[in-house]
């Protein structure tokens, strides 16, 4: 039946075309920011998965597609039960299944609480877009683009060519005064500029290179000095040179970590577009606020001179702390067995 | 060079965004598995005779990690609503904005049942 397609076509909105499951899921999938991206990894299905593989949206589908209904909350209570693979979650009496419709598993407890959590706040509709670690795990148990730990681990050492901590802005001097071109995160947002905390009381540096100098050199230290490796930074436009030396340590550092925690690691280096960023992350050198922070530099530093507009930059800023937070988190819950040990004869 | 502060003031953070998180359901937060575990968690690494215990800062960190989460989202979310959230206007606000009305035609337009 032709009915179906002809709805992707055209505008859609007056059609009352009945969709089948799985496209209505990719509608919603459609319609939330992010783009497609987060199609290919995190599917935002619900409860709504077929029984079937997933259909891949067909490469003509425009960009807006009619908001399909959202889904309300349809349960009152959610608990965790462990059963025989790891900790389960329940919504009612209902055991909740990833979008391709497996069980929904996790390793550790607390990650398990965190996503109940997730699912228990949400209130008359749920936004899968707030959901950042279900996400996750659902990208981890269904893993829809079928990529392997190699593959994670090359996606994610892709981004040592283009470390933003690495890249020096591009200083084009026009008549009036420089104007700065960076490489590096090109969305622009901020928070407030806390760099006094980071660079210990140094006063505020004149010019964005020497913002840049002072807080990103310190971290290309640190991780130059913790893998034992040379990463240098670069002003010129192709990125630095990293030697092969370097890669073949951070690649085979990476390998040390679950497909779990290389998803999350994959996710957050794709956030911060930074690779340095992610492993001081991991490695507790950095805090959440502070990665974000170093990774948006440049945006802070402009909006320090030009002002700050709330509903484009912190808008952003909020959503990129909330999913390198979430990030982090699943890689640390992934990756980290706990044994208490008891000094003192209980 | 984590500055990751006082685990009070973490476990404070915390404590609120699951108060928000609980306000809208009207069951009091403690009764939610996430109040118990993290009580249990803070409750259990509290104690280390090590002056530099790497364990208690690694559960610190996922602590001020998972505010962050929690904080950012309901920060998120609250930004969405008031910025982005309000949806299209209807044709007679858009009328409105230049100082147009739509026409009242008592008897429809021809062509509508």
């Amino acid at each position: 039946m032709a009915a179906p397609r002809e709805a992707e076509d055209a505008g859609g909105r007056s059609r009352a075309v009945v969709l089948p499951g799985p496209r209505a899921m990719w509608r919603s999938c459609l319609r939330l920011r992010g783009g497609g991206r987060h199609l290919l990894n995190c599917p935002r299905g619900g409860l709504t998965a077929s029984r079937g593989p997933v259909p891949k949206p067909p490469a003509h589908a425009r960009a807006y597609a009619p908001p399909a209904a959202e889904r309300k909350r349809f349960y009152q209570n959610v608990s965790i039960t462990q059963g025989e693979a790891g900790f389960e979650i329940n919504l009612d009496h209902r055991k909740l299944r990833t979008p391709q419709a497996k069980l929904f598993t996790v390793p550790s407890e607390a990650l398990a609480v965190a996503v109940a959590t997730e699912w228990d706040s949400q209130q008359d509709t749920i936004k899968t877009y707030t959901m950042h670690l279900t996400t996750l795990c659902n990208t981890s148990l269904d893993n829809p683009t079928q990529r392997d730990k190699d593959q994670l681990i090359w996606a994610a050492a892709k981004f040592l060519d283009t470390d933003t901590v690495a890249c020096s802005p591009l200083v084009l001097w026009v008549t009036d005064g420089p104007t700065l071109v960076s490489s590096g995160q090109t969305s622009s947002s901020a928070s407030s500029l806390r760099l006094g905390s980071l660079a210990g009381g140094v006063e505020e540096p004149e010019t964005l290179v020497e913002l840049q100098r002072n807080e990103w050199d310190p971290v290309i230290g640190w991780a130059e000095r913790r893998y034992g490796v040379k990463i240098g930074s670069s002003t010129s436009i192709m990125g630095p040179s990293i030697p092969a030396r370097t890669r073949e340590v951070l690649v085979s550092h990476l390998a040390s970590y679950n497909t779990w925690a290389l998803q999350g690691i994959e996710f957050v280096v794709s956030q911060l577009k930074s690779m340095v960023l992610t492993l001081g992350l991991i490695d507790l050198h950095l805090t959440v606020e502070q990665a974000v922070l170093l990774s948006r530099l440049e945006e802070a530093f402009q909006i320090q001179k030009w002002g700050n507009v709330e509903w484009a930059h912190d808008y952003e800023l909020q959503d990129l702390r909330a999913r390198t937070a979430a990030g982090a988190l699943f890689v640390h819950l992934c990756s980290e067995s706990s044994a208490v040990k008891h000094k003192l004869p209980q | 060079m984590a500055a990751l502060g006082s685990p009070l003031r973490t476990w404070r953070g915390l404590l609120r965004e699951l108060r928000y998180l609980n306000a809208a359901t009207g069951r009091p937060y403690r009764h939610t598995a996430a109040y118990r575990y993290l009580v249990k968690a803070f409750r259990a690494h509290r104690v280390t005779s090590e002056k530099l215990c790497r364990a208690q800062h690694e559960l610190h960190f996922q602590a001020a990690t998972y505010l962050c989460l929690l904080r950012s989202i309901r920060e998120h979310v609250a930004l969405h609503q008031e910025f982005h959230g309000k949806g299209e206007r209807s044709v007679e606000e858009s009328a409105g904005l230049v100082g147009l009305k739509l026409p009242q035609q008592p008897g429809g337009k021809g062509w509508e049942p």
